[in-house]
């Protein structure tokens, strides 16, 4: 395989002035710091293009053990496109980190993987394994939740960002170092030069999920799977990290899926998102349009499950799902989501629904029922508590 | 809410109305210590030698079924080679049977086989001692020092670091000589008492981390008395590590009980051991083999098939150490 | 419930007996960092709480946010004297707690629980159900006037059916779980519970039903709560006034609506900033303050205003004194030279 020319790298010019954002409530209060460092948001970062770069076709992926078949991914089906970022929302154990790593070719043996997933028309999954490894960590990079285990502690910072370009081109290993360098800049670490001699665990926590990120792009990648990359983070370093995962993507002009459990990390994040549960895609649309208008109940029941920073408590109760995730191994026949869920009818406990268009373009959802959450004002009314009518 | 209300799973042991996973821990350790070959076959092992040694010749008085004694001498038959016979006549051997002295017998005409059996008998004997032994000494001791850390830990590891530094054989070698003859249980005592130090180092590794643990900080936040913590909430947690622990040094103490007598320091005749038949008869090995290959095969069998089931242990109790693979 | 709205200046004010529930004053706690070698010489002292004052009422929530290694954890845990403070007073219904020995904190134990983060962890493995809520009336010799019914009741009261009581906590979900570990701590009848992260480990949906029976507990009970967490929306949810932490040190404390819409500090303004919020339009317009840098190591603080390394209002004067926890014209208490005086 020949290597593409090394496309210079240029950060695109970040201003936060540039963009005339609307303020809202939390940024008035603040308007009297000038210096502050005021944040990049996605709408300020380029668009996404049409062309499709990563397609998954009906991904499964079971993992035997000792107390049955875990069936982790049923039939994920998603397309990626140049630039866009895609939000995969789900709980633990709802196959949205065993769906990337399959991407990522990082299951465990033992894995049964079956489905197609495309990188610019080609099937990963047929190809030789030494072209996967050409395209895995060159076009196709990933950023770990736990940047203290995915570094290797006995390497310097610098020696694992140069064999991270190494691994696939041949170059000096000078020339590698100088790109490492450039690299932890780009991801904003101080003394980039000092701190390539510096070993993982003399940085701090969000320092060493930079320099991850600075490994993941090093390689110009066209994708990059980012799982769960805040959710061992504060939150004013979270802020920090995401920012600086859209200045990256955008100086590299990549394309992010961003898998998380937290709604609003996706809704600040993705242009679309797709829901998991229980190894299935359960919801797919705009950002916009999922969060304001769900069609499927597990996403309405999630939005209803979470305090708003707005509100105070004393007007709304919050509104949980009731019940608990199912098991894996012993899916409920019918929709896996009907045990929990206030609107299954008999059909839901027999029939699982498949991901279908709903009313707004582009926005799908599995649900048998999606149009009488549609017709109400409230979509979180249907997980409304008794102790919430009484009161 | 209520517990999840999903189907029962396939599995028997399973309780009506419970996923998958609700097992309980011995469940689970049982299943996967069956599953493990070599364990299953050591227990399988260690059980027959178990059985044949304390029912041929019987013990504390009580009579075995094999009629002759380890102690009574008798006249040499055939220069007292093995009578034990295992190829069958149509395969041009003498067929399958005991014969008279099934192990042969020693230069003074006494039945080997009687000798080995009663030399199995004690070996074994001074390993579970050996091993109880420590095992109580060095999981107190760790206990106490891994709760309590602060001063307690200092003095209690320093003089486990004291004890360790010391060869366990010389300590033994001086137990042996003073209690050699005064019978095994003072014996595996004794040198139980020599070789805790590791069991207590471990011990208190176990209650430094658990000792950490939310629930045992919830149990300090409800004022339970520190005895009520270390032994209700604590150790009942560590007992997986202390079956391990215990069952490898069963089979250490073994080997260390063989080389005490092999030494001439451990069991004193006319009582016997595996090791000091070895021993004894280590200058035989030329003209009259049998007298010591018997007493070696059971040494290696009984140190091998409980080493065995303690890997088969610890697999059961720390399954992330091996995947078992469907 | 109440907000409370008399919020004076902590530290002006004289210490007196019976006012609140909890008084806490001034707490300090630091860790020591021992070197190797035969003597363990102590080398540093982790300052994880540094001069901590606060209160609770009885029947109210106080919300303690901060980032991890604040201190907000060490602070309720010294608060129930799991960690023997290094130095402050800790006054439970008028009574001090700092320096009385384990049979004296006995009957006080009664009052004063605490739940934890990890449902995985905070349960004893080896316990059934049923055992570990009847552990509190064990040690408290109250098992013998219907132990097993009090049990039942507790289950109950936490939404749990008492018939599960003899499984094992690795046959619970998490959520179950930490309910079990509430009921474990409702068993004295405590006045007082400190909630450490409670909900943090748990998955979204199943969060919110904790969140839902924490508050009918409280109304039910008249319970008061300590909830530590660092999640805003949470807190903001439950607490009736809310301290913010940082590095050791309470930096803005006030009541809830009063703090998260006139935040005065300036990392309380960017901890708000940065919390997401679940809703696109607002989360994509929203401008962001992001901090510079990392949180400084606790071995060794800046000195002055321990924010100002990472401050974009930070002064000569910020490194050099550092600022009392006062009202400063916003109505309540905030640790800033520069703090934001809004109009109210």
């Amino acid at each position: 395989m020949t290597t593409p020319p090394n496309v210079p790298l240029e950060p695109h010019a970040v201003d936060p002035h540039a963009f005339d954002n609307p303020v809202t409530g939390a940024s008035q209060l603040l308007d009297s710091a000038e210096e502050v460092h005021v944040g990049l948001t996605l709408d300020a970062v380029r668009p996404p293009s049409e062309e499709e770069i990563l397609t998954v076709e009906n991904l499964t992926v079971e993992f035997p053990t000792e107390d049955g078949l875990v069936h982790a991914v049923r039939g994920v089906s998603y397309t990626l496109r140049e630039r866009e970022v895609l939000g995969i929302v789900g709980e633990s154990g709802s196959g949205k980190s065993v769906s990337s790593l399959a991407v990522m070719g990082l299951l465990p043996k033992s894995a049964r993987v079956k489905g197609r997933i495309l990188f610019r028309g080609d099937d990963m999954l047929k190809m030789s394994a030494r072209r996967q490894r050409g395209l895995r960590g060159r076009k196709i990079a990933m950023v770990f939740q736990d940047p203290m285990t995915a570094l290797n502690p006995v390497h310097t910072i610098g020696d694992q960002l140069a064999e991270a370009v190494l691994a696939h081109e041949l170059m000096p290993r000078k020339t590698a170092l100088a790109r490492a360098k450039e690299m932890l800049d780009l991801v904003g670490i101080p003394q980039a030069e000092a701190r390539l001699r510096s070993y993982p665990h003399e940085f701090s926590g969000g320092m060493r999920q930079r320099a991850m990120i600075a490994m993941a792009v090093i390689n110009n990648p066209d994708v990059i799977i980012a799982d769960e990359p805040t959710t061992a983070l504060d939150v004013t370093v979270q802020a920090q990290i995401l920012e600086k995962l859209l200045e990256v993507k955008d100086a590299v002009n990549a394309a992010i899926v961003l898998i998380t459990h937290d709604l609003g990390v996706i809704a600040g994040m993705a242009h679309r998102v797709l829901v998991m549960y229980a190894g299935r895609p359960v919801e797919l649309g705009d950002t916009d349009s999922v969060f304001e208008e769900p069609r499927m109940p597990y996403t309405a029941g999630l939005l209803g499950s979470i305090p708003s920073l707005d509100k105070g408590s004393g007007s709304a109760r919050l509104r949980p799902i009731k019940g608990t995730p199912p098991s894996l191994i012993n899916l409920p026949t019918g929709c896996p989501f009907s045990p929990r869920c206030p609107l299954a009818t008999d059909v839901c406990r027999t029939e699982e629904p498949p991901l279908a268009e709903t009313d707004g373009g582009g926005h799908y959802a599995a649900c048998h029922h999606w149009d009488r959450l549609a017709a109400a004002e409230d979509p979180t009314e249907f997980f409304r508590t008794e102790s919430e009518t009484v009161a | 809410m209520t517990l999840s209300a999903q189907a029962p799973g396939p599995d028997t042991g399973a309780a009506q109305g419970m996923t998958i996973v609700a097992r309980t821990q011995a469940q689970m350790v049982r299943r996967r210590f069956f599953r493990h070959r070599a364990a299953l076959a050591g227990m399988i092992i260690f059980g027959f030698v178990l059985l044949l040694s304390f029912s041929s010749i019987g013990f504390l008085g009580i009579p075995g079924w094999w009629d002759k004694s380890y102690l009574a001498t008798g006249a040499l038959v055939n220069q007292g080679k093995p009578t034990l016979s295992v190829v069958p006549e149509f395969l041009g051997g003498s067929g399958i049977g005991l014969g008279e002295h099934p192990f042969g017998q020693d230069d003074i005409g006494v039945d080997y086989f009687a000798k080995t059996m009663r030399g199995a008998q004690q070996s074994i004997i001074v390993a579970f001692l050996v091993a109880i032994v420590a095992t109580s000494v060095g999981t107190l001791i760790g206990a106490v020092a891994g709760y309590y850390r602060g001063k307690t830990e200092s003095v209690l590891m320093r003089f486990t670091d004291v004890m360790i530094t010391i060869p366990v054989l010389v300590i033994a070698a001086v137990i042996g000589r003073r209690f050699g003859d005064s019978g095994v249980v003072l014996l595996g005592t004794f040198i139980g008492l020599v070789i805790w130090p590791s069991m207590a180092r471990l011990l208190r590794g176990e209650f430094l981390s658990l000792r950490e643990k939310e629930f045992v900080e919830a149990a300090r936040a409800l004022g339970t008395p520190a005895r009520r913590i270390i032994f209700r909430h604590i150790l009942p947690n560590t007992v997986g590590v202390i079956i391990v622990a215990a069952t490898l040094s069963v089979a250490n103490a073994v080997l260390l009980e063989s080389a005490l007598s092999f030494l001439g320091l451990g069991v004193q005749a006319p009582d016997t051991s595996l090791g000091q038949l070895i021993n004894e008869y280590r200058t035989a090995m030329v003209t009259r083999p049998w007298l010591f290959w018997w007493p070696g095969i059971f040494i290696i069998a009984i140190a091998l098939s409980i080493n065995f089931i303690g890997d088969g242990l610890r697999d059961a109790f720390d399954p992330r150490q091996t995947r078992v693979r469907a | 419930m109440s907000v409370k709205t008399h919020e004076t200046p902590a530290p002006q004010r004289e210490p007196d007996a019976g006012d609140h529930l909890l008084e806490v004053r001034d707490l300090v706690m630091n860790f020591p960092v021992r070197g190797g070698g035969f003597l363990r010489r102590v080398v540093a002292q982790v300052q994880a709480v540094s001069g901590v004052s606060l209160h609770v009422d009885e029947g109210e929530t106080l919300g303690v946010v901060g980032e991890s290694g604040c201190g907000k954890s060490t602070t309720g845990r010294a608060i129930l004297q799991l960690h023997t403070p290094t130095s402050g007073s800790v006054r439970f219904q008028g009574r001090e707690l700092v320096g009385l020995s384990a049979k004296q904190l006995q009957p006080v134990r009664r009052d004063m629980q605490i739940v934890f983060q990890d449902p995985y962890a905070s349960l004893n493995p080896k316990l059934p159900v049923n055992d570990i809520v009847a552990e509190p009336l064990k040690v408290h010799g109250r098992w013998k006037d219907g132990g097993p019914e009090q049990v039942a009741e507790l289950l109950r009261l936490v939404g749990l059916s008492p018939e599960h009581g003899n499984r094992y906590p690795h046959e619970f979900s998490g959520g179950q779980r930490q309910r079990v570990g509430i009921a474990r701590a409702l068993a004295l009848e405590p006045k007082l519970l400190v909630l450490d992260e409670p909900v943090s480990a748990l998955d979204v949906s199943v969060q919110a039903g904790v969140v839902n029976l924490l508050e009918d507990l409280q109304e039910r009970l008249g319970l008061a709560y300590i909830f530590i967490a660092h999640d805003l929306s949470v807190v903001r949810h439950i607490s009736d006034r809310v301290a913010v932490m940082y590095l050791g040190k309470v930096i803005e404390t006030g009541p809830r609506d009063d703090l998260y819409d006139r935040p005065a500090h300036p990392y309380t303004q960017a901890l708000l900033s940065a919390a997401p919020m679940a809703n696109p339009k607002e989360e994509r317009a929203r401008e962001r303050v992001i901090l510079t840098g990392d949180v400084p190591s606790p071995l060794n603080p800046p000195s002055g205003c321990r924010f100002r390394t990472r401050c974009w209002k930070a002064q000569e004067i910020c490194s050099v004194e550092e600022p009392a926890l006062v009202d400063r014209g916003n109505g309540h208490p905030v640790a800033c030279h520069f703090a934001e005086v809004t109009a109210r």
